[in-house]
């Protein structure tokens, strides 16, 4: 005699305590701490930061704790705690060009005001297992040296100059708030960059990667990659003047794309933007390639029909949360719909059998 | 218990007064697609955060909920939004679709005729009936401004031409008044009739994709076909082996390695209502016994 499956809740509580119980692991092994991963997963931390749009890295530590290292997990439990805080109000653009960075490199430039800053960076590292690690060892101290308090101006502020870029043209006073209302198309840049800067990093990654490759070629160079920390003013309606409420990490990239010229745009250099939360470089690089390739209408160049192209196609498809979503939900019982499908099959399989019967 | 960390059912009032908004919309234009600013729920996109959104910004203290999938009240899914709601708006919760206030769905349509007063609310992963179609959101916009709805004609009359008949089985398109067609959201055809003139107010919620739409109390529900094709509700052709059920929707079970199957309600509380009033099926304990 068939049951219908009932205890749904028991197994679901039960479930919930398994999966906290492998959360932990070997309880004979000390258990990790949010700071730790705080401190020592900072990449991770900024990830889940970024993707999650929250910039917290206790809490962004603590849910990489939470979901077992699963990156996308933590991301989503950062968006679903973020979506119920209240929203006081919007910040003064941060200014960019002001930080101090700690890491800032332009690949078009040998040398340029305010110098190349390698900062702590994996670029020359030779990608060896460094065994050493796996002992716990003394904690590496990096070599000092007096900062040249230079200003850092934006090198492509500086080609602005000679007319060669193109020029940025100021955008909407207050722009949209991809958050509150949705996505529709066709999408400004304001709410591209912000989809691109929360889309998933190997999503973007990939799509700036098929640029490169020839789908919807934009030439693009690294005029400038800069990472360090900016102040966050707001303006307090009751003081009427702006104060400072804290800072945040950011990495920004600009690149420069060769561009010919259209029938509306002389031969200039045109930009690309990419502006992530924390140490983020592969995706900041990825998001301005991105940004580029879906400017294709705004400078009037052709449609090429590449991916990185269509707007619709890359801001539909850039939120993990949502592609994961949807993705893991078929695994969701189906069966009445799939009761359906059987009839169906049955029934259309009938009438071909039966007509090929009957045509032998 | 309500758990006091979190507003009543979840959702701040802004959002809620913003969900309703769109709900006002979409009935006061039955079919159409309202964008909704969706937010991150605590459930994953594709679990049913449209409908959540949409119960959430329905229910009142004094609301009766139910939850399905598939028709059943036990289904992992459904335990799971309820106690969602147990606990964020400390709702009664039950089973009998008659006793329900606001009743979500994923999948099916209870068998029992709702009433009014009654809200039917419906989890949606693909608001837009013409996306398979035309995979570009601003295209299939248009055609629904324009009324532009011969792509899907083609499609239905293709169905036909290869395969003697309709080939969708759930999700199956109608027309709401006579203007927007509309995705009924991936219950079997079987339930589209139940669609037209429902005493019950039914509310679409599909949280990933943004959209909210509705079809108020008696409104026109046509399922699109052809005058020498017309439209069939189709089920397995059996009975329910529990109840006994002829005209109720059957999920089919397999029992053995060696072919062996049953049929049974998928709507449980159904099945449930008439095995309580005496109604036996073929593997009725009784008879087995």
């Amino acid at each position: 005699m068939y049951v219908a499956v009932k205890g749904g809740e028991r197994a679901i509580e039960a479930a919930h305590e398994w999966l906290a119980e492998e959360r932990r692991g070997d309880t004979a092994l000390p258990e990790l701490s949010v700071a730790q991963i705080r401190e020592q997963m900072a990449l991770a931390v900024n990830r889940v930061m970024a993707e999650g749009s929250l910039y917290d890295p206790d809490l962004a530590a603590l849910a990489i704790k939470q979901a077992r290292g699963d990156l996308i997990e933590a991301v989503f439990l950062i968006r679903a705690y973020r979506t119920t805080l209240p929203r006081f109000g919007g910040s003064e653009p941060v200014d960019t060009g002001a930080m101090l960075p700690d890491r800032r490199i332009s690949a078009t430039f040998k040398d340029v005001p305010g110098g190349q800053i390698l900062g702590p960076t994996f670029d020359y590292t030779h990608r060896l297992l460094d065994f050493k690690l796996m002992a716990e060892g003394e904690a590496p101290v990096a070599r000092r040296a007096e900062p040249r308090g230079e200003p850092c101006p934006h090198v492509l502020a500086l080609l602005d100059r000679d007319g060669l870029m193109e020029p940025q043209t100021p955008g909407e006073a207050v722009p949209p708030d991809l958050t509150r209302e949705p996505l529709e198309m066709p999408a400004g840049r304001p709410l591209r960059l912000q989809a691109l800067t929360r889309g998933d990093e190997g999503f973007v990654l990939s799509m700036a990667y098929s640029t490169q490759r020839g789908y919807g070629r934009t030439h693009a160079f690294v005029g400038e990659l800069r990472i360090g920390r900016v102040p966050v003013e707001m303006e307090i309606p009751e003081l009427g003047f702006a104060v400072e409420i804290g800072a945040v990490e950011l990495t920004e990239c600009e690149t420069v794309n060769q561009f010919t010229g259209s029938k509306s745009e002389p031969p200039q250099f045109t930009r690309g933007y990419g502006l992530v939360f924390g140490q983020s470089e592969r995706k900041a690089i990825s998001m301005s390639l991105v940004d580029r390739a879906l400017r294709w209408e705004e400078l009037g160049e052709e449609n090429s029909g590449a991916p990185a192209q269509d707007a619709e196609f890359v801001l539909y498809h850039c939120d993990n949360i949502q592609a994961t979503g949807f993705l893991e939900h078929i695994k969701l019982p189906h069966y009445v719909d799939f009761q359906s499908e059987l009839e169906l099959i049955r029934r259309l399989r009938a009438e071909a059998l039966g007509q090929r019967e009957a045509a032998q | 218990m309500t758990d006091q960390a979190y507003n009543f059912a979840y959702l701040d009032e802004q959002t809620k007064r913003m969900i309703r908004r769109a709900i006002l919309k979409g009935i006061a234009v039955p079919g159409y697609q309202v964008p909704f600013a969706s937010r991150e729920m605590p459930m994953p996109y594709g679990w049913g955060t449209g409908g959540v959104q949409v119960t959430a910004a329905c229910l009142t203290p004094e609301d009766v909920l139910k939850v399905i999938d598939q028709g059943a009240d036990d289904t992992t899914n459904a335990v799971s939004i309820r106690a969602f709601f147990a606990r964020t708006a400390g709702v009664a919760t039950t089973e009998a679709t008659a006793q329900a206030s606001v009743i979500q769905t994923r999948h099916r349509i209870p068998e029992a005729p709702l009433t009014e007063g009654q809200i039917l609310v419906y989890q949606v992963p693909i608001p837009e009936p013409l996306r398979f179609l035309e995979p570009r959101e601003s295209e299939t916009r248009r055609m629904h401004a324009l009324e532009d709805y011969g792509l899907m004609h083609v499609k239905l009359y293709e169905d036909i031409a290869r395969h003697g008949e309709i080939a969708t089985a759930y999700a199956y398109p109608v027309k709401v008044e006579g203007r927007y067609v509309m995705d009924p959201s991936p219950i079997p055809k079987f339930d589209n009739p139940k669609l037209g003139g429902m005493a019950a107010i039914q509310l679409f919620g599909a949280g990933r994709e943004q959209r909210i739409y509705a079809l108020p109390p008696y409104t026109r529900v046509v399922s699109l076909d052809f005058e020498d094709h017309p439209f069939v509700a189709s089920k397995a052709d059996h009975a329910c082996d529990l109840c006994g059920s002829e005209v109720s929707y059957l999920d089919e079970v397999i029992t053995d390695d060696r072919g062996s199957r049953m049929f049974c309600c998928s709507d449980t509380d159904y099945c449930a209502g008439r095995r309580d009033a005496g109604h036996r099926g073929r593997l009725s304990p009784e008879e087995v016994a």
